[in-house]
């Protein structure tokens, strides 16, 4: 009972601090591209895949961040053997260069200084041939070690090829610096600054790179091993590559997901309003109770929809709202419960009561089969590019286990204090005709 | 007192046209369309993107001007002011802005591509296996949780097939109606229909669990030596209950559908088609069709059977 209480406490200070401002809007409602495309991992051993892919996926990060969209997500995804690496970019400026970038391979090219200052690419000549120093010539074992001094240190070996054209460059370029580029961007350190190591001697066959934080140490190792070969991205159809076409693409416009926004609102409103009408014409003070919870079911989810945070969907909207529809359920089944309890014979205490312990039951046993479609839903979401499924899923998932609390915790709490205070003892006000006194008579 | 489980033979009948006008439409279409579905962007692959023109313009110009491009073959369906959704064989998001520009100067009108959506047929094709396994994976699970939930009665096993076949006419029932609206307006189906239909798996066994939690109740009572009586008395009992649950989600459902946007349109019709087929058979079928199970009548399945003497 006190927890209720301090639920309805709590309650409308969430309303004030967390308002639908601070939710997280999904692609479909604030604007925005989600991207997937399938790795060309044929050049690579299957035990390799993994780290490779990670790899790509930072490549991938650092291209998409260096065009200024802010808080990209970009994820790799495992599926029957397939890898595909999920770009969601928030607003739809730079979607075309995004998407160009991100066709480019992973290749990362070691850079030196000319006079001027600018950065040009670092070449040796092997078998007369003029080759820049590229990730491509790292042999697969780049590490991380740890010096006597407990710092990170990024540990490499060069094939035959990096080895000679190691020791052409930094033979020339000794107390020089080599920077690391990625397409036309230096790699950066967690700090922002460029990794640019100075050359404290002639490296060869192997070499070692000290003074980075071990983090910049992780994230460069994960990069040179998948800067070894050439991942492209793209997708498979019939067996065939094709470069830069994504598997699956959407991009919503900003104005197209606020009109959304909008209609699913008033939706929600003339729904709720709908509900709540006719719950207090149907079931008079139980029916205000149940709105009372209702209206603390709403925000509580949307307070967790704010904290954990849940991104809002369109779809997870209509989740929302259709679990608000459910939610009623709980409050229903223990209403009617209570009412055939009140004329069965019992004293309106004892009837509440009765009405809560006896609803039980199949309040439980029916959600837990909404639960068990929300799993299945969610597993189902995660095996295809529709992320609005997953979205729904865990919406409903939540609300369906949030109206089972409040129906239990708050609705009672409620009754058992209006019938505590003996106010309220009009059997009309419970949907009844008569308290059952008359009939003990017979 | 109603009497549900006397007339029910009315109600198998009432379900059996609804399961075979289904089968009817879904053969119809497999001959017509080679999928039993219209299949959407998800399942088939391509292109679908909504346009927004300003001024708004008329559906039969667009269609004209989207030909004389080389778009014959697209689907247009229009989304209410001046917004129309466009579903092509696959095109990419330049060609997309370059058949936008051709169609706003040809058309003198502003076009937007509010929403531009992709999918190659591969991942389409991945969508649709997983799809149907979720569907049956979960009618499974939900066998074995109601076998587990009533496993104090006798025959437990029987409840859960019951629930089950009821769930499964609902599904079927829902798919059938958009096979036929598939044939009829052009309706297709996307990944959000299958989340609909689970959506409406999980919602349908929860009124048929009230019923038999009911059921199992009024049994443990001893009210009736009678199972038909205690079943009748059961689905009367919880009449109320059921009818308010879905009319308090049907109205919520129903503000959705009619002012929720074009997005979400079809999927909510999805719950709106199997919330109510939902409602109906957790009143009329299922708890019957554990009479007759009970009973051995099998012959009142098949209304049209002559009854037994």
């Amino acid at each position: 009972m006190l927890f209720g209480f301090a639920l309805w406490s709590v309650v409308p200070l969430d309303r004030n601090v967390f308002g639908r401002e601070g939710l997280r809007l999904g692609l479909d409602l604030a604007g925005g591209s989600y991207l997937v495309y399938q790795g060309n991992l044929s050049d690579v051993e299957p035990s390799n895949r993994d780290e490779i892919m990670d790899g790509v996926k930072g490549v991938v990060e650092r291209r998409i961040n260096a065009l200024g969209i802010t808080e990209p997500i970009v994820e790799v995804q495992k599926h029957e053997g397939e890898y595909n690496i999920v770009i969601q970019l928030p607003g739809i400026a730079n979607i075309e260069k995004a998407k160009e970038m991100v066709g480019l391979f992973t290749i990362l090219e070691f850079r030196e200084q000319d006079a001027a200052g600018n950065w040009t690419p670092a070449t040796g000549t092997v078998n007369n041939e003029t080759l820049t120093l590229t990730s491509r010539y790292f042999k697969e074992n780049t590490d991380i070690a740890v010096d006597q001094f407990g710092k990170p240190l990024l540990v490499f070996e060069w094939d035959e090829t990096g080895a000679q054209l190691s020791k052409q460059i930094t033979t020339r370029l000794l107390e020089k610096q080599l920077a690391i580029y990625l397409g036309d961007e230096p790699l950066r350190g967690e700090d922002g600054h460029i990794i640019a190591p100075v050359v404290k001697a002639v490296i060869e066959d192997k070499g070692q790179i000290e003074g980075l934080s071990l983090a910049d140490a992780t994230e460069l190792k994960d990069l040179l091993n998948a800067g070894r070969i050439e991942v492209p991205l793209g997708r498979w159809v019939n067996g065939e590559f094709e470069s830069s076409m994504p598997l699956y693409e959407r991009t919503v416009d900003a104005t197209l997901g606020a009109d959304s926004i909008r209609k699913s609102i008033m939706a929600a409103v003339i729904g709720i309003v709908l509900l709540l009408v006719f719950m207090l014409a149907y079931y008079r003070l139980p029916g205000v109770v149940a709105c009372l919870s209702l209206g603390i079911y709403g925000t509580v989810l949307l307070a967790i929809f704010k904290l954990v945070p849940i991104t809002l969907s369109l779809p997870g909207l209509a989740g929302f709202i259709v679990s608000l529809g459910m939610a009623v359920d709980a409050n229903v089944l223990i209403f009617e419960r209570t009412k055939e309890e009140l004329r069965g014979g019992r004293s309106l205490a004892a009837a509440v009561e009765a009405g809560f312990s006896r609803a039980w039951t199949a309040i439980r046993d029916s959600n837990i089969t909404t639960f068990i479609a929300c799993i299945v839903l969610f597993w189902l979401g995660g095996t295809m590019g529709a992320f609005m499924v997953r979205g729904f899923a865990l919406i409903l998932f939540i609300g369906v286990a949030l109206s089972m609390f409040t129906a239990i915790t708050v609705t009672r709490t409620f009754l058992r204090l209006i019938i505590g205070s003996h106010v309220i003892t009009n059997p009309a006000a419970y949907g009844v005709a008569s308290f059952p006194a008359a009939r003990n008579m017979k | 007192m109603m009497d549900f489980v006397g007339h029910k033979r009315w109600f198998f009948l009432i379900s059996w046209i609804l399961v075979i006008i289904g089968i009817a439409s879904l053969i119809i279409s497999q001959v017509q369309l080679g999928t039993p579905l219209r299949l959407g962007t998800d399942f088939a692959g391509g292109t679908s993107m909504t346009l927004q023109f300003s001024p708004a313009v008329e559906q039969s110009q667009l269609r004209e001007e989207m030909s004389k491009l080389g778009y014959g073959a697209a689907t247009i369906q229009s989304a209410g002011e001046g917004s129309f959704i466009i579903h092509t064989q696959e095109i990419t998001s330049d060609d997309a802005e370059e058949l936008a520009e051709n169609l706003a100067a040809a058309l003198n009108s502003q076009v937007e591509i509010a929403d531009y959506y992709l999918a190659s047929a591969t991942v389409g094709a991945a969508t649709a296996r997983s799809a149907v396994v979720a569907v049956i994976v979960a009618s499974v699970a939900m066998l074995f949780y109601i076998v587990w939930a009533f496993r104090r009665m006798p025959k437990s096993f029987r409840w859960g097939s019951c629930a089950v076949i009821a769930l499964v006419h609902d599904v079927f029932i829902t798919v059938g109606v958009f096979s036929l609206l598939g044939l009829l307006i052009g309706l297709e189906i996307d990944a959000l229909f299958i989340t609909g239909l689970l959506t409406i798996v999980g919602y349908s066994i929860n009124n048929i669990v009230v019923v038999f939690d009911r059921i199992r109740e009024n049994k443990a009572r001893g009210l009736s030596s009678d199972f038909a009586l205690t079943v009748n008395s059961s689905i009367v009992e919880t009449l109320g209950r059921c009818l308010n649950t879905s009319l308090t989600t049907l109205f919520v459902i129903l503000a959705l559908f009619l002012f929720g946007g074009a997005t979400i349109h079809h999927f909510v019709l999805v719950l709106l088609v199997g919330i109510i087929i939902g409602t109906y058979d957790s009143i009329f079928v299922a708890g019957p069709l554990l009479v007759v199970w009970e009973r051995g009548e099998w012959s009142s399945l098949l209304p049209w059977a002559k009854r037994p003497a």
